[in-house]
């Protein structure tokens, strides 16, 4: 027989519509009462700027798109004329392109926030993979978006990018002729990547979704790396997590309405205000910050499809990360030696950002090679070797006890449980 | 075992098992899935290839060039299919270069007469055979490469007098394009 859900609120149009469609118990239970772990620090904050940037990005997006023109002969000058002419246009324009380095920057953090207290670890390996994917997805929007304006730096950063599938053999011309829609990056190809800008925000979207559906299975990590032993060690997300988040969305966005007002070009390339071109290269192509890493490890491997491969493998070690790190223990917190080349490879993202963005030649091409080299290292070789070999420092029984018994580490450690699986 | 009331039971209404427990049933079960991965590809072909060179863009795939204009020495990029195509007219210093390379030492080996139809007239589609950047070298200003050819600033690959890669990441030598004289002084790309 049908039955309605049973639902506890008061408030009778409530009620009626949630006993027949639970949406509000459902919010309740995730973004109210959800269990947080209550020794998070500001790096939890991160996934909810990441939120906030992404509607920030569709919302800005859309009324952009109402004014662009996704046609190579006119594209460039429809940009101007929201640049000039639109109301608001300008800040619209500097939201939505200042938006994609500051998305990059809280998901970057968000990432090594995962890195350094092993959040990808069980039961969360599904969590972290949705995670890579949408990173994935968030390469290929940003890569297109650049592609809109239609200037120098648009049209050859798309030639060389689309060119990277002509590495594969055999079925490369083919695929790069498919990607285009013609013989080179062209009006077809201006059109489809503003289609497929458009789309995968919302696919983006509903990654997200599934993203946070599989954090609150298993709940948020915390920097103990260690579970929750019951409702002494949690607190309600609202309204201590909400406010929390509130106050580092607030200081982030301060610094992004830094960028916006001030320097809004800081991050672009000049490059870009010269209409495309396609009979003159810019003497020095670089992708935009975001890419760089990965643009110096391309460069870095003296062969075009060994290059290309190094690239995507880049990221492919990612996804498999949760079974490369062969430690039981979450957090570097209690992992020393660990910790210690946690730090070594944050220096050597830095390094190659900054290779990526000089010219491939002389002593950059070395410092990208060894760069790419220790990247590889440290996912490949030195996660599983460390894992088996380290001994973790003690760790505290419960979340709350180094807190409770006001010693600190050092109270903690009496009491710890040396190889607990966290 | 006729009887049996497991929804999934072989044999149920009426359809006889095989002696090695398959049905006639399992067999429809996958003949169905098969008819139905095949209609979803057929459905999904129309919407791949749509994404191909449409026949607008396939009908620009061909230009003629005059080459009366171009002296000895001179160098002249026309546009063919969105790309820049270089067409350089050697001097007898540039052909003899290349004629003398020893083909071992190339990455990509191939002889001058077998890149050009007639020796002075050399064609190329002047896209870098790395990542699609355009070389330098048509301007006699331009730097030209260790091999007086042409030079690609993006990521440094050197081209030689027939535009065969000698140094750097790219794997290739330069495209030579489909055309034919049509004259002594014209050609047809495409």
């Amino acid at each position: 027989m049908a039955q309605a859900h049973a639902s506890n609120f008061k408030n009778p149009v409530v009620k009626w519509i949630d006993s027949r469609l639970p949406i509000f118990t459902m919010l309740h239970h995730e973004y109210n009462e959800y269990p947080m772990p209550k020794n998070v620090n500001y790096l939890w904050a991160f996934g909810a700027i990441a939120g906030i940037m992404l509607v920030i990005m569709i919302a800005t997006g859309l009324v952009l798109a109402m004014q662009y023109a996704a046609n190579t002969a006119i594209a460039f000058d429809s940009v101007e004329r929201i640049m000039r002419d639109v109301n608001y246009g300008w800040l619209l324009r500097y939201v939505h392109a200042n938006g994609a380095s500051f998305f990059f920057i809280a998901v970057y953090l968000h990432m090594f926030r995962g890195l350094y207290y092993g959040s990808y670890k069980a039961p969360r390996e599904i969590l972290w993979i949705i995670g890579v994917v949408i990173f994935l997805l968030m390469m290929a929007t940003a890569f297109m978006g650049y592609v809109l304006p239609w200037g120098q730096m648009s049209f050859w950063g798309a030639t060389v990018i689309t060119n990277l599938f002509s590495a594969f053999p055999i079925v490369g011309d083919p695929i790069v002729t498919w990607l285009w829609g013609g013989f080179s990056v062209d009006n077809p190809t201006l059109n489809r990547f503003f289609a497929l800008h458009f789309l995968l925000p919302f696919v983006i979207l509903g990654v997200v979704i599934l993203h946070t559906a599989a954090l609150h299975i298993c709940g948020s990590n915390n920097p103990l790396g260690i579970d929750p032993k019951g409702p002494q060690d949690t607190v309600p997300f609202n309204p201590y997590i909400t406010v929390k988040d509130l106050f580092a969305v607030v200081v982030f966005l301060i610094v992004y309405a830094i960028f916006v007002f001030f320097m809004p070009n800081y991050m672009g390339h000049p490059d870009n205000y010269i209409p495309a071109n396609p009979l003159v290269t810019p003497a020095h192509i670089v992708p935009e910050w975001y890419f760089l890493p990965f643009y110096a490890i391309l460069r870095a491997i003296p062969d075009k499809l060994g290059g290309v491969l190094a690239m995507f493998g880049a990221i492919a070690v990612l996804v498999v990360l949760p079974w490369l790190d062969t430690s039981k223990v979450r957090s570097c917190k209690f992992r020393p030696i660990y910790r210690q080349f946690f730090w070594v490879l944050a220096l050597d993202a830095l390094v190659l950002g900054y290779a990526g963005a000089m010219p491939a030649e002389g002593h950059w091409l070395l410092i990208a090679r060894i760069g790419t080299a220790y990247y590889f290292f440290h996912f490949l070789i030195l996660l599983p070797v460390l894992g088996k070999l380290e001994r973790p420092s003690p760790m505290p029984a419960s979340i709350s006890e180094p807190v409770l018994k006001g010693g600190g580490r050092v109270a903690a450690g009496a009491h710890a449980k040396p190889m607990e699986k966290a | 075992m006729a009887e049996t009331t497991h929804p999934s039971g072989t044999g149920a209404h009426g359809a006889p098992g095989g002696d090695d427990g398959t049905s006639r049933r399992d067999f429809l079960y996958l003949a169905t899935g098969a008819v139905g991965a095949v209609g979803v590809a057929a459905a999904a072909w129309p919407f791949i290839d749509s994404m191909n060179p449409a026949a607008d863009t396939l009908a620009l795939a061909s230009i003629e060039v005059d080459l009366a204009p171009v002296a000895e020495g001179q160098s002249i990029t026309v546009t063919w299919r969105g790309k820049p195509v270089f067409v350089r007219h050697r001097t007898a210093k540039e052909i003899d270069e290349a004629k003398k390379v020893n083909l071992s030492e190339l990455r990509d080996p191939a002889p001058d007469d077998k890149r050009v139809q007639k020796p002075e007239w050399l064609i190329l589609v002047g896209v870098c055979t790395h990542l699609g950047c355009v070389p330098l070298g048509q301007k006699p200003t331009d730097p030209r490469g260790d091999y007086d050819g042409w030079f690609c600033p993006c990521h440094g690959s050197h081209y030689d007098t027939a535009g065969r890669i000698r140094k750097g990441p790219a794997p290739a030598n330069l495209v030579v394009p489909q055309y034919a004289f049509l004259s002594d002084n014209r050609i047809r790309l495409g």
